[in-house]
């Protein structure tokens, strides 16, 4: 397997940048990053009854938070953000950051690693804004990994003190449990959904650093209490911050690109 | 259905650490705040087995529940469910317990 595009991947993950040209192979990568060993340990215990026991004592996730420190590491020496963005499908994601990346105008370098089952569409409509992406397909899968973003970011190579916004899969479920290696975990949910959603969906809001609460220009035509969202999500996560916006109408936009302004100078 | 993803991580740090060795039961400790289904998990383990060397293998999964720490008053309280809310009405709580996903060992037949 190609391990910088995961052509041949028989996982079914796919990573590529639209409208770049098919690359050639056998070719190499230097990838910068040099994951330590397994981080439990193993020792024997002997039972007459049954057969041996080894203890292992091992996270389940240990590779996936070893190749996220990998990635973690990787951005930090390039004093790169690297923000996760997750939410349900269709809560404006891929819209709110085609008006990030405008209303931004050059202000911060931005790239962005695109995650979707299938197509290309997110990263060609970054691309028509003109701004680096490569879109990752997972196939089956429900959510982004570390190794799927190390992968994403060998190809996008994204400039020194930049931003990376990495567009998870939607959903409200899965991405919560994986670390990716970013800085910050931002929930987008849409008033449209309705404001039930944190307490339906507790372990997203749990690992949320920032909750983006976009649309509110729909607030008069729908049945959505702004107050009783913002606490059902503080009830889970006491510290979390709440950002209200509309990504289409620019409402509440500077809160957002100031928290972006300031992380980046923190990274 | 991340449970499918966490099973073949188990089965494969198995197969990574004891490469090789027939093992006879795989031990996991899910807590009921880690966000993981353990009967999903256990669904899953079947078909992430088949055809390798840990088929067969039984798969044994303690769930210990979850507790917090209330830095309001003082106090230890079981949690049932994620919502971070002391009995004596603060939310401001640190969870203790829970929240672990791990293989705490291996049965080599």
């Amino acid at each position: 397997m190609c391990t910088t595009c995961g052509c041949g991947d028989d996982a079914g993950v796919r990573v590529t940048e639209p409208g770049s040209r098919p690359h050639s192979h056998p070719h190499s990568h230097g990838d910068g990053h040099s994951p330590s060993r397994d981080d439990g340990h193993d020792h024997d215990h002997r039972d007459a009854e049954h057969g041996r026991l080894v203890m292992l004592e091992q996270q389940v996730l240990a590779k996936n938070d070893r190749l996220a420190l990998a990635n973690r590491h990787w951005l930090a020496e390039r004093e790169i953000l690297a923000v996760n963005l997750m939410s349900s499908p269709g809560s404006g994601k891929t819209t709110l950051l085609e008006r990030t990346i405008r209303d931004l105008d050059g202000d911060l370098p931005v790239s962005v690693i695109e995650g979707d089952q299938e197509t290309q569409f997110d990263a060609r409509r970054i691309q028509a804004t003109g701004c680096r992406a490569v879109q990752i397909n997972t196939g089956a899968g429900c959510h982004l990994d570390a190794d799927m973003v190390a992968r994403g970011l060998r190809v996008l190579e994204p400039p020194r003190a930049s931003v990376v916004v990495i567009e998870n899969v939607g959903n409200l479920v899965c991405p919560a449990l994986f670390d990716l290696g970013e800085a910050a975990k931002v929930v987008v949910t849409s008033v449209t959904e309705g404001a039930d959603k944190p307490l339906k969906y507790p372990h997203m809001f749990r690992a949320a650093d920032l909750v983006l609460l976009n649309k509110i220009d729909l607030l008069p035509y729908v049945d959505f209490d702004v107050a009783r969202f913002i606490r059902d999500a503080r009830s889970l996560n006491p510290r979390v911050a709440v950002l209200p916006l509309s990504a289409t109408k620019g409402e509440g936009l500077s809160d957002w690109l100031d928290w972006l302004r300031k992380h980046l100078a923190e990274s | 259905m991340h449970e499918l993803s966490i099973t073949q991580s188990v089965v494969d740090a198995v197969r990574e650490r004891l490469p090789d060795t027939p093992i006879a039961s795989i031990q996991l400790e899910i807590g009921k705040l880690s966000g993981i289904v353990a009967d999903s998990v256990r669904f899953c383990f079947e078909l992430v087995v088949d055809g390798t060397p840990l088929e067969g293998a039984r798969l044994d999964i303690d769930e210990p529940g979850g507790r917090a720490h209330c830095a309001c008053c003082d106090t230890e309280f079981e949690l049932e469910d994620s919502i971070l809310l002391c009995p004596c009405g603060s939310a401001d709580v640190a969870v203790l317990a829970g929240q672990q996903l791990r293989i705490t060992s291996v049965e080599v037949v």
